[in-house]
């Protein structure tokens, strides 16, 4: 079955000066995934964010967001970028934040937010239930709460396609868990593609798995094969290890596990 | 103590005075903001160290100082800030050089112009006392087009402050938006220099958004709370410096600061009342 694509990579290598971070890296999704790709630290997980959005132009391959170049296409893309503490300190208003979805190229669409886009703004925050949290500083938010607004931010922008740098680096786990659920009800309108070096938190919810560690390995399965561990080379092998969800993982039998 | 209030204020400089702590402290109150959040306040120093090379140049030249600030703060500015947007980690070193050349080309040439120059040492500390009706126009001028912009486009350059990324994934016009908002920090320190000078300009800028940001998390109220708070430091301290005889810049940088650790102080016992 090969439905629409949303995005598509071919042969993409991309790095930083004398530093290739993605080799070789082929990767399709179709309306309606929902994907999770893991990889350690440092494997070219952000990399590849930033190639889908434009933000790194690989030295090799083609990019296509909904069929067009990225820096077109991204404008579908609704981006939830990962928290940083960093910004905690600026003063906005979750209001404010969730505005910024709102925000067009024409500067002057820009001067004030119209009612049709205070509407949408008003849905988004109900979709991620803080709506009642609209005239806080996020700065007195927690770290479940400032992930909402973020997503709240990226649905603003009436995405066809949503894209989650490690949605839950600062989360605990249980408001971890309602997020995943909530994520599971926006697949049913958006595809998603969830970026995470957790492959625990993320294997049971997501639709189909793939592994980035210079290479990207994925076969729009959802089960973790014993050709993503070893030809995306030092895959998390120690996540795969423990407490792994049995049914991510096909059926061992070989005794290579026992040590 | 009213009366010698208004006694001072009889005096055509001192009005003038006031009128250039107001204009100027409504460019600084926005722009200051600005420079606060996207934590540029190195690249505002630089700029105003640099500016001192155009006032060299004009002082060389013997034409008018303000329009030598104005036309380098405005290139430094945007030098500056293509450095900064191009290579983000090391752009304080570059911005650290461009300073120093700026200051290096104004000395050899104000040192190369023959006769007496005391009138420099206004661009270095301020002369608030100085301020002559043409400043005050340049003073309105520069507070116009920085309330114009700044309103116009607000939430983009909110936007461009709290996520630049974001921004740029939504396509706005990130690099035109930070280069405007450079030359509006050219502009708003080369009027900052006439009252303050511009080794204390930086002051003038960050102090009264961060006594703002005490006790405001929105960037518009910290941007109308600094203005009012620019306003307030620069009246106090110029009737203070009338009163004590003192120099008014310095005078107004002292209240601006005291006001602030005064500030910070009792926020620190609002939240920890035994601390």
């Amino acid at each position: 079955m090969t439905g629409q694509a949303v995005i598509e990579l071919e042969d993409v290598w991309a790095g930083y000066e004398s530093d290739r971070v993605l080799e070789a890296v082929n990767f399709r999704m179709e309306a309606g995934d929902y994907v999770g790709l893991i990889g350690p630290n440092g494997g070219g997980k952000t990399t590849l964010v930033k190639v889908i959005l434009g933000l790194i132009k690989p030295e090799r391959g083609s990019v296509r967001v909904m069929g067009v170049s990225p820096e077109k296409g991204r404008q579908f893309i609704g981006y939830v970028p990962q928290i940083q503490q960093d910004d905690k300190a600026f003063p906005i208003k979750v209001w404010d934040v969730v505005s910024m979805g709102r925000l067009k190229p024409d500067l002057l669409h820009n001067l004030s937010l119209k009612d049709a886009d205070k509407k949408i703004v008003e849905r988004s925050l109900r979709q991620m239930d803080i709506l009642d949290l609209a005239k806080r500083s996020i700065n007195e938010l927690s770290g479940g709460q400032r992930q909402r607004v973020t997503i709240a931010r990226a649905l603003a922008t009436e995405p066809k396609i949503l894209l989650l740098d490690e949605p839950t680096s600062s989360v605990d786990s249980r408001s971890s868990s309602q997020l995943y659920d909530l994520l599971a009800d926006l697949n049913q309108s958006i595809s998603i593609l969830l970026i995470s070096h957790d492959l625990t938190a993320i294997s049971t919810y997501v639709k189909t798995i793939g592994c980035v560690n210079r290479r990207l390995v994925y076969n729009g399965q959802k089960e973790i094969t014993g050709e993503m561990l070893s030809s995306a080379y030092e895959c998390p092998v120690d996540l795969v290890a423990h407490g792994l969800p049995h049914r991510v993982l096909p059926h061992h039998h070989e005794e290579d596990d026992h040590d | 103590m009213i009366d010698s209030i208004q006694n001072m204020f009889a005096y055509d400089f001192m009005r003038n005075a006031l009128y250039a702590s107001l204009l100027v402290g409504i460019a600084c109150g926005l722009i200051g903001t600005l420079v606060v959040l996207n934590r540029i306040v190195f690249l505002g120093g630089g700029i105003a160290h640099a500016a001192y090379g155009g006032i060299g140049l004009a002082y060389y030249f013997g034409q008018d100082p303000m329009l030598g600030a104005i036309l380098f703060s405005i290139i430094s500015a945007l030098g500056m800030g293509a450095v900064h947007l191009r290579t983000k980690a090391r752009s304080d070193t570059l911005i650290g050089v461009m300073w120093s050349i700026g200051m290096a080309i104004g000395i050899i040439f104000v040192s190369l112009t023959p006769g007496f120059k005391a009138d420099l040492m206004s661009y270095l500390f301020g002369s608030l006392l100085a301020v002559s009706s043409g400043d005050l126009q340049v003073m309105a001028l520069v507070a116009l087009l920085v309330i114009v912009l700044v309103g116009f486009f607000f939430r983009s350059l909110q936007a461009i402050s709290f996520d630049e990324t974001f921004s740029t994934v939504r396509n706005l016009p990130v690099t035109g938006l930070y280069l405007m908002m450079l030359v509006m920090i050219g502009l708003t320190v080369v009027v900052a220099m006439r009252v303050v000078g511009l080794i204390m300009v930086i002051a003038m800028l960050t102090i009264p958004p961060a006594t703002a940001n005490l006790f405001l998390k929105d960037m518009k109220g910290m941007m109308l709370l600094s203005i009012g708070l620019s306003w307030l430091f620069s009246s106090v301290g110029l009737v203070v410096s009338f009163a004590l005889n003192l120099q008014a810049g310095s005078v107004i940088i002292l209240v601006a600061a005291l006001s602030y650790l005064a500030a910070a102080g009792i926020k620190k016992l609002a939240v920890h009342p035994q601390a």
